[in-house]
């Protein structure tokens, strides 16, 4: 198998935050904090504006992530991928206005047993220039040689 | 400190998460799509999970989504709408205000999510 993206890195993406998508995503994975969806609750909580569930990190890093999943000198066969594990590790609370920046690496690619590991790190920061997640994405793929 | 969550997603989740996070991979959304490359029916998005996983962590903490610093989750086995997930979890370690716990998310008796692992902190409030 290829291994010579590993520590390839991507162009940043941008991505401001929006307070009614931020609604979408929280009432879609069944949040009912309402700090999540009334400005006054969020303010009362001491958070600059409505902020983001943690697992939002998913929807910001996207743009950054996914060309570097697809990027063909990576070369994943996704007809035998599968997301096999995650970490997010959150700083700074993102919140509605703030524009986060993604960046994205390969961290590893490596074979254990006829599957390969492609390992990949995104570093999100917001304006200020303040780490706000850091994502560890693992994709395995079978039948590699 | 008890970690319990208990949700059942409805068929048309997968729907609303897709429309949510931009991931409309089909194997997620087209029942018929999914049973052509040989799954039962459409699944659940791995990261819908994770999020029920970090809901039942935050929930724990107190329910301020600040406290939680750190999760990690092993994605195994497949995940359907309209059945019944169970997220339940322990302590693993506790000091100074920061607290791991180990999680699992499991559906018809077999574990979608093993190996979590959340950190928290209680200091915030």
């Amino acid at each position: 198998m290829k291994t010579d993206a590993k520590g390839k890195t991507y162009p940043p993406f941008e991505y401001e935050v929006g307070k009614e998508k931020i609604r979408e995503y929280a009432y879609a994975v069944g949040e009912d904090n309402p700090v999540y969806f009334e400005r006054a609750k969020a303010k009362e909580a001491g958070f600059r504006d409505i902020p983001a569930p943690p697992m939002f990190a998913v929807v910001y890093s996207a743009g950054s992530v996914g060309p570097a999943v697809l990027d063909p000198e990576v070369g994943i066969n996704f007809a035998m991928m599968v997301h096999g594990s995650q970490e997010f590790v959150w700083d700074e609370p993102v919140c509605a206005g703030d524009t986060i920046t993604t960046e994205t690496s390969v961290k590893d690619i490596s074979e254990r047993g006829g599957m390969g590991f492609y390992v990949f790190e995104s570093v999100s920061r917001n304006q200020d220039g303040r780490e706000v997640v850091r994502g560890t994405w693992t994709n395995i793929v079978r039948g590699v040689s | 400190m008890n970690v319990e969550l208990k949700v059942t997603p409805d068929k048309y989740l997968p729907h609303r998460y897709a429309g949510a996070s931009g991931d409309f991979n089909p194997i997620h959304i087209d029942p018929e799509f999914a049973k052509q490359v040989g799954l039962p029916g459409n699944i659940l998005h791995g990261l819908y999970t994770m999020a029920q996983v970090a809901r039942a962590s935050v929930n724990a903490a107190g329910g301020d989504p600040r406290a939680l610093k750190r999760l990690s989750v092993q994605f195994r086995g497949m995940g359907f709408p309209e059945q019944e997930i169970t997220v339940t979890g322990s302590v693993k370690e506790e000091r100074d205000g920061r607290v791991v716990i180990e999680t699992e998310a499991e559906q018809g008796g077999k574990r979608i999510i093993r190996n979590a692992e959340a950190e928290l902190s209680l200091d915030r409030r």
